[in-house]
């Protein structure tokens, strides 16, 4: 059973090259991202996430909506164990897959199929368990014969179809995703949808950050927004969109 | 402390993972170049020949003498060096996939490591061609460069932890340690004797590259490392762990925020 327990997670990020800051972005700072501040050094230091506590069960499916720089991006970031925070209690159980970068472990330089291998290898999965797949990803990217070729004669549609069949063909229990997919072309982004759905019913826990209100409401079943780093709200995916829209 | 030991045995099982990108890292490097990866092993050679014939001549010795020596301590200082300065991006040049995905830091190193294991690789081709034109005899010593090998190995594994995180932190680091290398390269017995040098004997006696240099190049010639050689590559070893895996405890997780 998949399950997440965050208790009082707080994540502030310093920043070496911060030191002198204008007054606009003080304020700037007010309407949009988290809180900066001063460590005991003196480092200028971003607040992303503060004191953030949350519970997911199996079969949760999440929104996380917020203004850029609420702290979504950080939040999905610890929840695939990128961050650890220094502060706070955090409890996962199931192997994680986050689906952040659509381009990562792909290598220009290297074929399609040579891909295929690389971004399973990063994602946990052995060279062998890769081969067994290597013909369902194939079929489902529909590139065919372009997989003999190194990924920089791609297009950018053909490299997203390539990154998006390889990284659906995992079976995690908890799926992370950050904003939207690359894709562009109608046919493939349907196929996309369905797979992804498909994709999320086998997933025990999914959490979505995205600022799509189409997408949030077609795939999720309750949802978080993030202010500030901090848990503003949480409840039905009606109930928190409602609570975003009069602040744009 | 578990937590460092734990990410190394982590890393080291993600073994298909680190192998991969250090090969492909290798082969890319020289892909669509006809001679490819050859190229290491070219440029090895032209450089042992030119230095060999002309530092043999400046210190008046036979070149069936100095070339062996010259050959076995260029490839293992090339080795060495390569760790250093690749240490330094080891963690900060691979930042776009730590902050996509958690991978045991570790691999990271392997990786490094691996990638000059397989550049080494292509240079002791180099080597066996001069043991063979001078008719270099190997003994039963040479047995030893094994472990002194996988002493310096072992060696590389801590220096790419630490030197890989403090660079991370620490962005002047990696220029110091450029300089550093370069006029390291001068002050150990690469191209010179060590038993040349009359005056100023600590600059041997307590340079930790010159003992793990001795380990591998000594037995190759036939001859046993000295105890002294032992100690000092053994202390080497066990204090930059002793320091390393604290630190790399204590530091780990700020990696990803300082990439």
């Amino acid at each position: 059973m998949a399950s997440i327990q965050l208790e009082r997670v707080s994540v502030a990020f310093p920043i070496y090259n911060g030191r002198s800051r204008s007054l606009k972005n003080r304020v700037l700072a007010a309407t949009t991202g988290g809180r900066i501040g001063r460590d005991a050094h003196n480092y200028v230091s971003i607040q992303a996430l503060d004191e953030v506590s949350l519970v997911f069960e199996h079969g949760d499916r999440v929104g996380l909506v917020g203004h850029n720089g609420a702290g979504k991006t950080t939040l999905l970031r610890v929840l695939a164990g990128i961050y650890e925070p220094p502060s706070g209690k955090l409890k996962i159980a199931g192997n994680v897959a986050p689906l952040f970068d659509i381009g990562l472990g792909l290598d220009v330089k290297s074929t399609g199929y040579e891909n295929i291998i690389l971004r399973g290898l990063y994602l946990g999965l052995s060279r062998s368990g890769m081969r067994a797949k290597t013909e369902e990803i194939a079929a489902f990217s529909e590139l065919g014969e372009c997989l003999d070729l190194p990924l920089r004669t791609y297009s950018a549609g053909m490299y997203a179809r390539l990154a998006f069949a390889i990284s659906t063909c995992i079976e995690p229990d908890i799926l992370l995703l950050d904003e939207g997919l690359g894709i562009s072309d109608p046919a493939f982004l349907a196929k996309a949808r369905r797979c992804l759905t498909a994709f999320m019913d086998r997933a025990g826990i999914v959490v979505l950050a995205s600022h799509q209100e189409a997408l949030l409401r077609e795939v999720c079943t309750k949802a978080v927004l993030m202010k500030h780093g901090r848990v503003a709200a949480t409840g039905g995916v009606d109930e928190i969109l409602a609570l975003v829209r009069p602040d744009c | 402390m578990h937590k460092a030991v734990r990410d190394l045995r982590e890393g080291l099982a993600r073994w298909e993972l680190w192998g991969t990108l250090g090969w492909n890292e290798i082969s890319q490097r020289y892909r669509r170049s006809v001679i490819g990866p050859f190229w290491i092993t070219i440029s090895m050679g032209i450089m042992v020949a030119g230095l060999g014939v002309l530092y043999a001549s400046l210190w008046g010795l036979p070149t069936r003498e100095y070339l062996p020596y010259l050959t076995i301590g260029f490839v293992v200082w090339n080795f060495i060096a390569g760790l250093l300065l690749e240490s330094c991006q080891v963690f900060s040049g691979v930042g776009g996939v730590i902050r996509q995905i958690r991978v045991p830091l570790s691999v990271h190193v392997f990786q490094m490591l691996w990638r000059n294991l397989i550049v080494m690789g292509h240079n002791v081709a180099i080597l066996i061609a001069v043991m063979l034109v001078y008719d270099v005899r190997l003994g039963i010593t040479v047995w030893l460069a094994v472990p002194g090998f996988l002493l310096i190995c072992l060696n590389g594994v801590w220096g790419g932890l630490l030197l890989g995180l403090i660079c991370t932190r620490f962005r002047d680091v990696p220029q110091i340690v450029t300089n550093a290398v370069q006029i390291l390269f001068f002050l150990t017995p690469v191209l010179w004797k060590a038993e040349r040098l009359a005056e100023h004997r600590y600059v041997v006696a307590l340079n930790p590259f010159h003992h793990l240099l001795e380990l591998v190049r000594t037995p190759l010639l036939g001859g046993i490392p000295t105890f002294e050689t032992w100690v000092i590559a053994g202390l080497v070893t066990v204090v930059g762990w002793g320091a390393t895996l604290p630190i790399f405890t204590r530091y780990r997780s700020r990696i990803a925020f300082w990439v």
